[in-house]
C-alpha cells in the first residue's frame, strides 16, 4: 500500500529521455470545437499516471490523443521519441494498449476468446495462433484472476469480473504502456479497489499505466504521478502528495475542502467542506 | 504447458500455417458442403430429361457426347455452379453487413442495394429499349454502387453508425422501390415485361457465357472477404478497441463495404435481385455454429439455400419453372416472421 521513498526518488529523477510517451504542443479539436490548445504532457517512464479533472475538462480526449485514437490538429504525440503517426498501426499496438471507456463483446464469445483478441497485433493471416499467444492469454487471465471464467460467455460474469476480463485482453497485448479510460466507473467500491490494487501491482512490475479516474481520493492514493486538468489545460502535475492541496482542488474542481492524511496509505485525502 | 479452456474446441495447426481452427464451424461447413454436393447432383440429374448418376459423372468427366453433354454440361451445370457461388456471395455480403451494423437486419437486401441495382438495370432496359445482357448487368452494377455511395454519404459520420445505416438504407430502398414501379408503369411495352421479369430474380436460361465472368469475380471477392475477416472480427469489439489492436478502421471499413456491395451487385447483375439469402444465411448458420467468427459457414449456408431454392423453383409447380427469387422471397418471409416472433419472445 505504502509508496516507498525509493519510488518517490525514482519519480523525482525521471528525465525527459526516460519518458516513453509525451506530447508536444498539441491542439485537439472536434470539428471547430477546440478541446485543448498547445498541450504538452510527459508521461513518466514506469509511472502510474492518473489524469483528473471535472467533467468535460478534456481528460478523456487527452487519453484518446495519447492512444492515437484522435490526431491532434497541431503538434505531435511522441512514442519513444518518434511521432506516433509515423509508426505502423500494429507497431503502436505492440507498445500501447488501451482499455476503452465502452467496448462491445461480440455475440456468444467466451472469456478466453475475448482475451485472445489482445493478441491481434502479433498475428497475421499465416501466423494466427502460437505458443506465445497461448502463454500470454494464460498469464493475462491468471494475473486478472479470470482463469476460472475462461470458458464462460463474456456477458455472464458480474460487472466487476467483466471489467477484469477486458483488462486481461489489454494485458494479453503485452504492451509496456497501458491506457485506461475510466476503468472503475460503474463498479461498486469493492471492485473499484480490487482493480486499483491490480493496476498498482502491474505498475510495480514495470508497466507504465495512464488512467483517467473520477474519484480524486482514489487518484491521490494510487497514482504516483497525477495530472490535474481544467478547461483543456494542465493546472498541476507531479506526485499527488506534493500537488494535492486545498488550493488546487478549489482551482480545478471549484470545491472547498480540507485535506487530511490517509491513515493507511499516508496519501492526501480530500474532505469536502460542504456549505 | 497448461492449456486454455476456450469453452469451444479447436484444432491447432503448427506447420507453416499457425492456425487455430474452430471444430464446430468446420464440421458445420463440411456438412453444408456435403449437402450442396448432393443437391447439385440431384439438380444435374433431374429435369425434363433425366440422367443417372453414372451419366452425370461421365458428362462431368468430359466423356459424354450429344444430348447428355449439352444438357448437363452446357445447360444445367452453369446454373448449378452459379447458384452455389452466388448464394455464397450473397450470404457473405449479408454476414459482412450484419457484422458492421451489428444488427441482424443489416443486410444488403434490406438496406437497398438490390433495389438500386434494379433501378440501374431498369434504366438501361427502358432507356435503350434493348435487353442486351452486358448492358443490363452493367446498369445493375452501377445502380448498386451509386446506391451504396448515396447511403454511405447519408448514413456515415465519423465512422459507422449501424442503426443509422439501416434506417437510411430502408428509406432509400423504399424510395427506389417506388421509382422502380413508376418506371415500369410508364413503359407498358414488352421491354417493361422483360424488365419486370428480371426484377424477380431468376437463374432461368443462364449459360456459361452469361455467368462465367460473374462467377470468377465473385470467387475472387470471396477470397478477399476471407482475408478481411480478421479485421472485421476485431471491429466487433468496438472501434476504439479495434484501433488499439492495430486495425486501421476507416480503411478496413471502406474495403469491407466495397467487398460486401460487390458481392451483392455481381450476382444481382446476372440474375436480378434475389432477396433473403443475404439476410437469413448468416443468421441460420449462427444457430448451428453458435459463433459468427468465420465467414466460411455462412458462405456454405448461402450456397445450400440458393441452390436448394432454385431446385425447388424448378419443381414446386408442375409444368412451370418459377423464378428462384419467388421461392427465396417466400422462404424469407417465413424466416422474417419467425425472427420477429422469436425476438418478441426473447425480449421481455
Amino acid at each position: 500500500m505504502i509508496t516507498t521513498t525509493a519510488d518517490v526518488q525514482s519519480q523525482a529523477s525521471i528525465s525527459q529521455s526516460d519518458s516513453q510517451l509525451w506530447t508536444e504542443d498539441i491542439t485537439i479539436q472536434y470539428g471547430d470545437h477546440i478541446i485543448s490548445r498547445n498541450l504538452s504532457v510527459k508521461i513518466p517512464h514506469k509511472s502510474f499516471t492518473v489524469i483528473v479533472g471535472p467533467n468535460a475538462c478534456g481528460k478523456s480526449t487527452l487519453l484518446r490523443a495519447l492512444s492515437n485514437l484522435i490526431k491532434p490538429t497541431a503538434g505531435h504525440v511522441l512514442l519513444d521519441g518518434k511521432n506516433i503517426s509515423t509508426y505502423k498501426s500494429k507497431e503502436v499496438a505492440r507498445q500501447l494498449g488501451l482499455l476503452p471507456q465502452s467496448s462491445t463483446a461480440p455475440d456468444g464469445i467466451t472469456v478466453a476468446n475475448l482475451v485472445a483478441h489482445g493478441r491481434y497485433p502479433y498475428q497475421n493471416l499465416v501466423r494466427q495462433w502460437t505458443d506465445k499467444d497461448e502463454e500470454a492469454v494464460l498469464s493475462a487471465m491468471q494475473v486478472t484472476n479470470t482463469t476460472e471464467l475462461s470458458e464462460r460467455f463474456v456477458d455472464e460474469p458480474s460487472g466487476g469480473q467483466r471489467q477484469r476480463v477486458w483488462i486481461a485482453m489489454v494485458l494479453a497485448q503485452q504492451t509496456p504502456l497501458m491506457l485506461l479510460d475510466e476503468p472503475t466507473t460503474f463498479l461498486d467500491i469493492v471492485h473499484q479497489i480490487e482493480l486499483l490494487e491490480l493496476f498498482k501491482g502491474l505498475n510495480q512490475q514495470g508497466n507504465t499505466l495512464i488512467a483517467v479516474l473520477h474519484d480524486l481520493n482514489h487518484a491521490a492514493r494510487y497514482a504516483n504521478h497525477m495530472i490535474a486538468m481544467k478547461d483543456g489545460q494542465i493546472v498541476a502535475q507531479g506526485d499527488p502528495r506534493e500537488i494535492v492541496t486545498e488550493q488546487l482542488v478549489e482551482e480545478v474542481f471549484g470545491l472547498k475542502c480540507t485535506i487530511i492524511e490517509d491513515p493507511i496509505a499516508h496519501t492526501p485525502h480530500i474532505i469536502p467542506l460542504g456549505r | 504447458m497448461r492449456h486454455i479452456d476456450f469453452g469451444r474446441r479447436y484444432v491447432r495447426l503448427k506447420g507453416p500455417l499457425k492456425w487455430r481452427i474452430d471444430i464446430r464451424s468446420i464440421v458445420v461447413s463440411l456438412i453444408l458442403l456435403f449437402t450442396t454436393i448432393i443437391v447439385a447432383m440431384f439438380a444435374l440429374m433431374m429435369g425434363s430429361m433425366e440422367f443417372s448418376l453414372q451419366e452425370i459423372f461421365a458428362a462431368l468427366g468430359g466423356q459424354a457426347t450429344g444430348a447428355a453433354k449439352t444438357i448437363v454440361v452446357e445447360w444445367r451445370l452453369p446454373r448449378v455452379i452459379a447458384a452455389i457461388i452466388f448464394g455464397a456471395g450473397l450470404a457473405v455480403s449479408g454476414a459482412i453487413f450484419q457484422s458492421i451494423t451489428r444488427n441482424p437486419l443489416g443486410s444488403p437486401d434490406i438496406i437497398g442495394f438490390s433495389s438500386g441495382s434494379y433501378t440501374g438495370a431498369l434504366l438501361v432496359l427502358l432507356g435503350s429499349g434493348s435487353a442486351s445482357y452486358l448492358g443490363v448487368a452493367g446498369g445493375a452494377l452501377a445502380g448498386g454502387f451509386v446506391t451504396a455511395i448515396l447511403i454511405y454519404v447519408l448514413a456515415f459520420r465519423n465512422g459507422t453508425q449501424g442503426f443509422r445505416l439501416i434506417i437510411v438504407g430502408i428509406a432509400i430502398s423504399t424510395i427506389l422501390g417506388s421509382v422502380n414501379s413508376m418506371l415500369l408503369i410508364q413503359n407498358e411495352s414488352e421491354v417493361a415485361l422483360t424488365a419486370a421479369a428480371w426484377g424477380v430474380g431468376s437463374l432461368n436460361g443462364v449459360g456459361w457465357k452469361h455467368v462465367l465472368p460473374a462467377i470468377i469475380f465473385v470467387i475472387f471477392l470471396l477470397f478477399c472477404a476471407w482475408i478481411m475477416n480478421r479485421p472485421l472480427r476485431e471491429m466487433e469489439l468496438g472501434n476504439d478497441a479495434a484501433n488499439s489492436h492495430g486495425v486501421r478502421i476507416k480503411r478496413s471499413q471502406l474495403l469491407l463495404i466495397f467487398l460486401a456491395v460487390s458481392l451483392t451487385a455481381a450476382p444481382t447483375a446476372v440474375m436480378g435481385p434475389v432477396s433473403f439469402v443475404a439476410l437469413s444465411a448468416p443468421q441460420i448458420v449462427h444457430r448451428f455454429t453458435k459463433s459468427a467468427n468465420s465467414l466460411i459457414p455462412s458462405a456454405a449456408m448461402g450456397a445450400v439455400l440458393l441452390l436448394g431454392a432454385d431446385v425447388l423453383a424448378q419443381r414446386i409447380v408442375p409444368e412451370t419453372i418459377l423464378p428462384v427469387g419467388v421461392v427465396t422471397l417466400s422462404l424469407g418471409g417465413i424466416y422474417l416472421l419467425w425472427l420477429l416472433f422469436h425476438q418478441a419472445r426473447s425480449t421481455p
